[in-house]
């Protein structure tokens, strides 16, 4: 148990690889907050992780609306007595080619992507300036850093996550506090079904991923509990690519049998 | 114990952070084998941490002795899951300055030496067909420039290309390369970094988290990259430095 006691926030964590999180946070011993606007998913999480002797809760929040993440971080103050962790996990994909996307989308995916995370990260970093300790994980992906034909704005609201990692991490550690982010590869969510589903997709996805295969939720999951844990002590500012290997790899692997 | 059982070659082992790798690993149920040159430093830790480790004599510049140090690991625990590719020095002063013997020396130590340890201990796993996982030390000045430190951040760029071209060789292994670049770490390397002092200072206004990593804090990361935890994590050098590479200026004057 690496995390015993610790309280984790998790936006986004009714489904997809905030569930991962959330279940690999509780199984760790930390006792775990869900932000999210998936209720009916959110609760059933909370109910199956209590029927296993965790400690869960389920706070309906949409990210883009400060009170709402305000209530949430209030709650586990309240309910779990403080805040050592909150992973900014709640995100919009887009799909399509960037000349295609609508004003409307754009605004919609900076504002849950973007504004959120930044909402997000003030709000538990405000408890946490003042507790003089905590974690702060934000979600990006690979896409932070290179450019793709058919994920429309989604790679540019990744982008500016890093930059948020960054800027935040440098507000907070005087105050010992750390910012870090995940920048996950292809992970077999419902988000990525249809692409896994279609031959040429996941031909394509394995030929340019050295490790040929994407990533099961758990193993960004564990990327998580390492980083808030005190084995990550020295690490502020930066985010993991967990990636496969696809970010060094030059031209496309070798075809394999 | 997340590494119950791992047999792990760590070069430079008998000192330093690679002293805390050693540690560490034996702490979380891993066999160890140190290679290294500090011949008594190296046999006294051995010795002292009991029969989970084993000192074995290894220039890293010399593929022979690394081939006699992979076999080692083999012969005495079975085989080999990971290996941290530590061994390297340091040069002081300016580039300008750097001798022909000196480029040769940290060429040879720093980025064959990695060669040596990645490729002999890769082959041993190909052909154990069980996968395995090699940590290579690369630095923040692989990816930054600085001054007074002389053909040392050339070197430790080369680490990590070394260490991307490793990993998408070997992942169709099942070989995970990595890389942690560390920044300013407590050792005797840096033992002129005393509070208060000049060199302190300095590194205080460039690293936000404002104080130098223990050991301790780079054999978390390590632990960390060999263990599952990290199964979809290749190529990447995990940069553990305080904040430093994120800082665009210098930090804001205590107050």
């Amino acid at each position: 148990m690496r995390l015993k006691d610790k309280v984790a926030v998790i936006t986004g964590g009714s489904r997809g690889i905030g569930e991962a999180y959330v279940r690999r946070f509780a199984a760790e011993g930390a006792k775990v907050v869900i932000g999210d606007l998936l209720d009916a998913e959110g609760e059933a999480v909370v109910r199956s992780l209590k029927a296993e002797g965790r400690d869960a809760v389920y706070v309906r929040t949409d990210v883009t609306k400060k009170a709402q993440l305000e209530a949430l971080m209030e709650t586990a103050v309240s309910r779990f007595g403080g805040l050592d962790v909150c992973i900014a996990n709640a995100a919009l994909a887009d799909y399509g080619d960037i000349m295609d996307t609508t004003e409307e989308t754009f605004d919609r995916v900076m504002a849950v992507n973007v504004k959120g995370v930044f909402l997000t990260d003030q709000a538990a970093a405000r408890r946490m300036r003042a507790a003089k300790r905590g974690v702060i994980i934000n979600i990006a992906s690979t896409v932070a850093v290179v450019g793709d034909n058919y994920e429309g704005c989604y790679p540019s609201s990744k982008g500016a996550v890093n930059l948020l990692t960054r800027t935040f991490a440098l507000s907070l550690a005087p105050y010992g506090v750390r910012v870090v982010a995940i920048g996950p590869g292809p992970t077999r969510t419902k988000m990525m079904e249809d692409a896994f589903n279609d031959p040429a997709r996941l031909k394509s996805i394995q030929a340019r991923t050295p490790l040929g295969r994407p990533a099961d939720p758990s193993e960004i999951a564990g990327v998580a509990v390492f980083l808030a844990s005190d084995d990550a002590s020295y690490m502020t500012g930066h985010t993991v690519y967990v990636d496969g290997g696809r970010l060094v790899l030059n031209y496309v692997m070798p075809e394999r049998d | 114990m997340r590494l119950k059982d791992k047999v792990t070659v760590i070069t430079g082992g008998a000192r330093g952070i690679g002293e805390a790798y050693v540690r560490r690993f034996v702490e979380e149920g891993a066999k160890v084998v140190i290679g290294d040159i500090l011949d008594q430093e190296g046999a006294a830790l051995a010795r002292s941490l009991g029969a989970a480790v084993r000192y074995v004599h290894c220039d890293v510049t010399k593929e022979a002795e690394m081939s006699t140090l992979m076999d080692a690991a083999v012969s005495a625990f079975g085989g080999i899951d990971v290996a941290i590719a530590n061994a390297g020095i340091v040069e002081s002063g300016s580039i300008m300055n750097t001798s022909d013997a000196m480029l040769d020396r940290m060429l040879a130590i720093n980025v064959k030496g990695v060669f040596y340890t990645c490729r002999q201990a890769a082959e041993r796993m190909i052909a154990a067909k069980r996968g395995g996982v090699l940590i290579n030390i690369a630095s923040t000045v692989a990816v930054l420039g600085e001054v007074g430190e002389g053909c040392y951040p050339v070197s430790k760029g080369a680490v990590t290309a070394l260490t991307r071209v490793m990993a998408v060789e070997l992942a169709d292994h099942g070989i995970r390369v990595v890389a942690i670049g560390p920044g300013g770490t407590k050792t005797a390397m840096m033992a002129d970094a005393t509070p208060g002092s000049e060199r302190m200072k300095r590194i205080e206004m460039r690293t936000p988290l404002r104080r130098m990593a223990e050991p301790e804090e780079m054999a978390g990361v390590a632990v960390f990259l060999a263990s599952k935890d990290a199964s979809y994590i290749t190529g990447q050098t995990l940069y553990v430095d305080g904040g430093r590479l994120v800082l665009n200026m210098v930090m804001p004057e205590r107050a």
